[in-house]
């Protein structure tokens, strides 16, 4: 119920954003069109976790900030690269075994790994995953091992590794 | 400053088409499309700045939307040779 | 108070412009260091990191400048829905972009590739 509850506030305050009129006849067609979604999200079986992670989710909200610092150091090294005169790239290919029990976990460790530039989850295969990464000193499997951690604790909660 | 921010915009897209040409298998050149589309939508956003019309999100919007679906088809169809391959679910034989 | 906070209402109005004009210009630069990377990497997977500025900082950059810019704030709401679906859809293109180039047999180069050998290295 709360995954529901939270589909169609996320629903109602998109739709509201969007629009940004507040005449009723307006207002009633984005009701109609949030219960007729509800109705087919509903229908299709995907009012879960994965399909309404709004209300759940709160452990993202101190993951994303990290994350973004993250990124912003990652990005610094691949423009270097880029921008150096001669091309001095070590690409390699690594796997790294990860501590995340759920499927939704794997996919936030997987995108996180995919968004920090340098390095990018080629393949996942049970708890291994298949990294492509820019450098190979910068992409060791104990570079991931924090964001790792950190991404079981934010979505499996504090039992979690 | 957002014009000139446009034309830098304009020109690495004009780059990437031609990565988009000479790329040498498909796979760089569907890369080059995914990144002209995120260009794209980065510029439709800027154009509507520049010329004072906000409203150019919405497309911008709908195009990022349109460019993800239409790179993930165009991997598929060159996987499968095929749409109407349904993608692997975990549990076959579910409600669905 | 309120005079300070109207004056720092009137400041942020002046400078808000220059400001998201500036990061805006940062932003679509760094589009077009992500675009160099494309043209100069040697292989796809390699292209792909390159292509992840683009998505990453370039677009961020790009959006929080016009978030400055932006007359009201429905449109800032706008900004935040497109930052929201670019970095939650290009790692998941990025990632099927590689996979599917992986499952077809496309190696990746690995190991260095130094100054001068540009095209060459073996799988």
């Amino acid at each position: 119920m709360a995954y529901f509850l939270g589909l169609v506030l996320a629903l109602a305050g998109f739709w509201l954003a969007m629009s940004g009129h507040t005449e009723p006849l307006i207002l009633t067609l984005g009701g109609v069109s949030i219960v007729l979604t509800a109705i087919l999200a509903y229908r299709l079986d995907i009012i879960d976790r994965e399909g309404a992670p709004y209300v759940r989710s709160f452990g993202l909200l101190a993951y994303y900030p990290w994350l973004f610092w993250e990124i912003i150091k990652a990005n610094w090294v691949v423009i270097k690269a880029c921008l150096k005169a001669d091309l001095d790239i070590a690409p390699a290919l690594v796997k790294v075994k990860t501590v995340c029990g759920s499927d939704l976990a794997k996919v936030t460790f997987a995108n996180s790994i995919t968004l920090t530039p340098g390095t990018i989850t080629v393949e996942i295969e049970g708890d291994k995953l298949l990294v492509h990464g820019l450098y190979e000193q910068g992409s060791q499997p104990e570079a991931f091992a924090d964001m790792d951690r950190r991404c079981a604790r934010a979505v499996d909660g504090k039992g979690a590794a | 400053m957002v014009a000139a921010s446009l034309i830098a915009l304009l020109i690495g897209m004009a780059l990437l088409l031609l990565r988009a040409f000479i790329g040498p298998t498909l796979y760089d050149r569907v890369l080059a499309v995914n990144s002209f589309g995120t260009k794209t939508v980065l510029a439709l956003g800027v154009l509507g700045f520049v010329m004072g019309r906000p409203e150019f999100l919405d497309i911008a919007l709908t195009y990022a939307l349109i460019n993800f679906v239409s790179t993930i088809a165009i991997l598929k169809f060159f996987r499968y040779r095929s749409f109407q391959v349904p993608l692997a679910r975990r549990s076959p034989g579910g409600k669905s | 108070m309120a005079d300070f906070l109207a004056n720092a209402h009137a400041f942020w109005e002046v400078a808000r412009f220059p400001a998201g004009g500036f990061l805006c210009l940062a932003g679509a630069l760094l589009c077009l260091v992500g675009t160099v990377g494309v043209l100069r990497f040697p292989d796809v997977y390699t292209r792909l990191h390159a292509a992840s500025i683009t998505d990453t900082s370039g677009a961020a950059l790009l959006l929080v400048g016009m978030m400055f810019l932006a007359p009201g704030w429905l449109v800032a709401a706008k900004l935040v829905a497109i930052g929201l679906f670019l970095f939650l859809t290009s790692p998941t293109a990025s990632h099927a972009l590689a996979n599917a180039a992986h499952t077809a047999g496309v190696q990746p180069i690995i190991g260095r590739v130094g100054a001068g050998t540009d095209e060459t290295g073996d799988a």
